[in-house]
C-alpha cells in the first residue's frame, strides 16, 4: 500500500499546501511518495525530498507542465498511478481541477476536501457548506482524494531525505494551452495559510473604504486580509480573497470579521477559526453566534480604535 | 454549435440543513429545492452564447428524480431552447452524473458544454472535470470570462492568488464561477413558454450506464458545535481578552 502526493509547487519550492497533504498521506498508512511534475522543477523536487516522511520523490519535467494544465498533469499522474492505492491532492484550485479528471480515467469515484482519515478507506468530509459530516467509504481499487488543508497540520518541511526518481515525461495532450495570468502581487501571508485573518464585508461600503479601514489592522497585526462574497460581488476586494463555500476554507488562531453578517456560505469558510472575533452594528447578525468575542458597534469607529490600542 | 447545459436540483440554499437524528443524512423531506446556483450560471451563459449568436441551441440536462423536471423548465424559463431528464430514484454520485452525461454528449454532440463548478448539497467540484476526462475534451473550470472564437473557447479562470487564462479547442467542458455572469430572473411569460418546450426522458439503463453508488455513506452527522462566546462592550475590553485570556495577539 503506497500513497502518491500531487505537490503543488511553483518549480522553485513547494506550496504550503502540499506539507498538509503530506501528514494526511501519512494517515493513510504505508509509504508516502511525491508527484513532482513541473517545468525546470529540480528545486521544487529538491524541497520535497525533504519533507519529513516522504520516501520517494518522482520528478517529471517538461514544458507542457508549467502551467499546471488539468489535461497534462492529470495524463502524467496516471501515467504513473498503477503502483498506489491512495492518490491525494490537496484541495486548492489546482488539485480540485485536476484529482476528478484522473479519478475518472481510472474509473474510481473521488472524494472530496477529506477533513480526517478514519482508515485506509474510510475518510470524513464536510458536506452542506460544512452544516454535516459524512464519513465516506471508498470500496474502490484506488482511492482518489483532494485533502482540506485546514483539516490536517503541515508535515514538517525538512528532516526527510527521500530519493529522487525522475520519470518520463506525458505527452502534450495539444487540447489546451496557456494564455496568461495575472497573480496578484502580496507583501501579506497567503490567505490559506495565514494566522490572523480580518475580513471585510459589505458594510465597508467601498473599495477605499475597505483600504482604509482593513489595511491598517491586518498591517498591525500581520494578517492576511480576507473578504465576503458581498464585498468581493461589490468590488471593494479582489476575488481570490473570497472566505466561504465557494471561496478559500480557512481556519487561522484569530479570525476577525468586520462588517460581516455571517451567511452560510461564508461561515462555512472560516469556522474551524480557533478564535473568532466580530464586530458589527447589528445585534441580531448570525456572526456573533460564532464569535467567541462580539463587539456590538459601527467598525468605522471600532477598528481605527482596535487598531489604535493594539 | 449546440450548447449542453448540466443542471441539479439541490436544497435551496438559503436553507439551514439538519442531520437526521439516526445519522442516516440530511433531513430533506418539505424543504425548499431550487436549481443549484452555479448551474442558473451556466444557464445564463449559454443563453447569452445563443443570443449573441455563437450557439444555435441550448439544451439543459438533469439527472434525478421526477421532481427535476421543475429545474428543467426553470432552465428553459431563462433561455434553454430544450430539456433532457435521465430519471432514477437512485443516489447519483458524480462519476456516475459524468458517465451519463457523456452518453448524451455522444448523442447529442454539441460544441460546448457548461456545468457549475460545485453543487452545494455534496459540495464535491468533481462532475464536470470527471466529463472532460471521460469525454477525452480539454476543461476549463472555475470560468469567470468565456470567449468563444474560430473554434476555441478562451477562458479566464479564478484561481488561488488571482486570475488564469487558457485557450481549449472546443468541444470542451468549462465550469461556471459565481463571478461569470448574474444570472437573470425568469418572466411569467418565459414560464408559460418553457412548459410547451419539448422534454425527453431517460432512463440509466436506456443509456446503457450503470450508476450503482462507489462510495458508501456510513455516516452524517452534526459539525462540532462552537462554545458560545460573550459580547464584550468595548474596543479595550476585546483588546485585554485577545492579548490575555485567548492569547492570540
Amino acid at each position: 500500500m503506497t500513497t502518491l502526493v500531487i505537490a503543488e509547487h511553483d518549480n522553485a519550492s513547494i506550496k504550503g499546501a502540499t506539507l498538509n497533504t503530506v501528514t494526511a498521506a501519512l494517515a493513510c498508512g504505508g509509504d508516502v511518495h511525491v508527484l513532482v511534475a513541473g517545468s525546470g522543477a529540480g528545486a521544487a523536487a529538491t524541497a520535497a525530498a525533504a519533507v519529513a516522511g516522504v520516501s520517494k520523490v518522482i520528478h517529471a519535467d517538461g514544458s507542457q507542465f508549467a502551467n499546471g494544465l488539468a489535461e497534462n498533469v492529470a495524463a502524467q499522474v496516471l501515467a504513473i498511478a498503477s503502483s498506489y492505492s491512495h492518490i491525494l491532492f490537496p484541495a486548492t484550485a489546482s488539485g480540485k481541477n485536476i484529482a476528478p479528471r484522473v479519478a475518472a480515467k481510472l474509473d474510481v469515484g473521488q472524494i472530496s476536501d477529506i477533513t480526517k482519515v478514519e482508515s485506509a478507506d474510510t475518510f470524513e468530509r464536510p458536506i452542506y457548506a460544512g452544516n454535516a459530516i459524512a464519513t465516506v467509504q471508498s470500496a474502490d481499487a484506488v482511492k482518489v482524494i483532494t485533502v482540506r488543508t485546514t483539516g490536517f497540520d503541515p508535515a514538517a518541511a525538512t528532516g526527510g531525505s527521500a530519493a529522487i526518481e525522475t520519470a518520463a515525461a506525458a505527452a502534450d495532450s495539444g487540447k489546451s494551452s496557456f494564455v496568461g495570468s495575472e497573480i496578484a502581487k502580496l507583501d501579506r501571508p497567503e490567505l490559506t495559510a495565514a494566522k490572523i485573518i480580518v475580513s471585510g464585508g459589505r458594510a465597508l461600503g467601498s473599495s477605499e473604504k475597505f483600504n482604509e479601514v482593513m489595511t491598517p489592522l491586518a498591517d498591525k497585526l500581520g494578517a492576511a486580509l480576507g473578504a465576503s462574497r458581498a464585498a468581493v460581488d461589490a468590488g471593494y476586494a479582489p476575488n481570490d480573497w473570497q472566505v466561504g463555500q465557494t471561496g478559500k476554507i480557512v481556519a487561522p488562531q484569530l479570525y476577525v470579521a468586520c462588517g460581516i453578517s455571517g451567511a452560510i456560505q461564508h461561515l462555512a469558510g472560516m469556522k474551524d477559526s480557533k478564535v473568532i472575533v466580530a464586530i458589527n452594528k447589528d445585534a441580531e447578525a448570525p456572526i456573533f453566534s460564532v464569535a467567541d468575542y462580539g463587539l456590538e458597534a459601527d467598525l468605522f469607529a471600532a477598528v481605527p480604535e482596535l487598531v489604535s490600542k493594539l | 454549435m449546440k450548447v449542453l447545459v448540466a443542471v441539479k436540483r439541490v436544497v435551496d440554499y438559503n436553507v439551514k440543513v439538519r442531520v437526521k437524528s439516526d445519522g442516516t443524512g440530511v433531513d430533506i423531506a418539505n424543504v425548499k429545492m431550487s436549481m443549484n446556483p452555479f448551474d442558473e450560471i451556466a444557464v445564463e451563459e449559454a443563453t447569452r452564447l445563443k443570443e449573441k449568436g455563437m450557439a444555435t441551441e441550448v439544451i439543459a440536462i438533469s439527472c434525478g428524480p421526477t421532481q427535476c423536471q421543475e429545474t428543467l423548465r426553470t432552465a428553459m424559463a431563462i433561455g434553454a431552447d430544450r430539456g433532457i431528464l435521465v430519471e432514477t430514484s437512485e443516489e447519483l454520485q458524480p462519476l456516475a452524473v459524468a458517465k451519463l452525461l457523456k452518453a448524451i454528449v455522444d448523442k447529442e454532440q454539441p460544441g460546448l458544454i457548461i456545468l457549475g463548478k460545485q453543487a452545494i448539497d455534496d459540495d464535491c467540484n468533481q462532475t464536470g472535470q470527471m466529463l472532460a476526462a471521460l469525454a477525452d475534451l480539454p476543461q476549463a473550470t472555475f470560468a469567470s470570462k468565456v470567449e468563444v472564437a474560430d473554434g476555441k473557447a478562451q477562458v479566464t479562470r479564478e484561481v488561488d492568488g488571482g486570475l488564469e487564462t487558457l485557450s481549449v479547442t472546443m468541444p470542451a467542458v468549462i465550469t461556471t464561477d459565481l463571478r461569470l455572469n448574474e444570472p437573470r430572473y425568469v418572466t411569467l411569460p418565459n414560464i408559460m413558454k418553457a412548459k410547451k418546450k419539448q422534454l425527453d426522458v431517460f432512463k440509466p439503463e436506456d443509456l446503457g450506464v450503470n450508476v450503482a453508488p462507489r462510495i458508501k455513506t456510513l455516516k452524517v452527522s452534526e459539525p462540532p458545535k462552537r462554545s458560545a462566546g460573550i459580547k464584550v462592550p468595548d474596543v479595550a475590553t476585546l483588546v485585554d481578552k485577545l492579548k490575555n485570556t485567548s492569547k492570540v495577539i
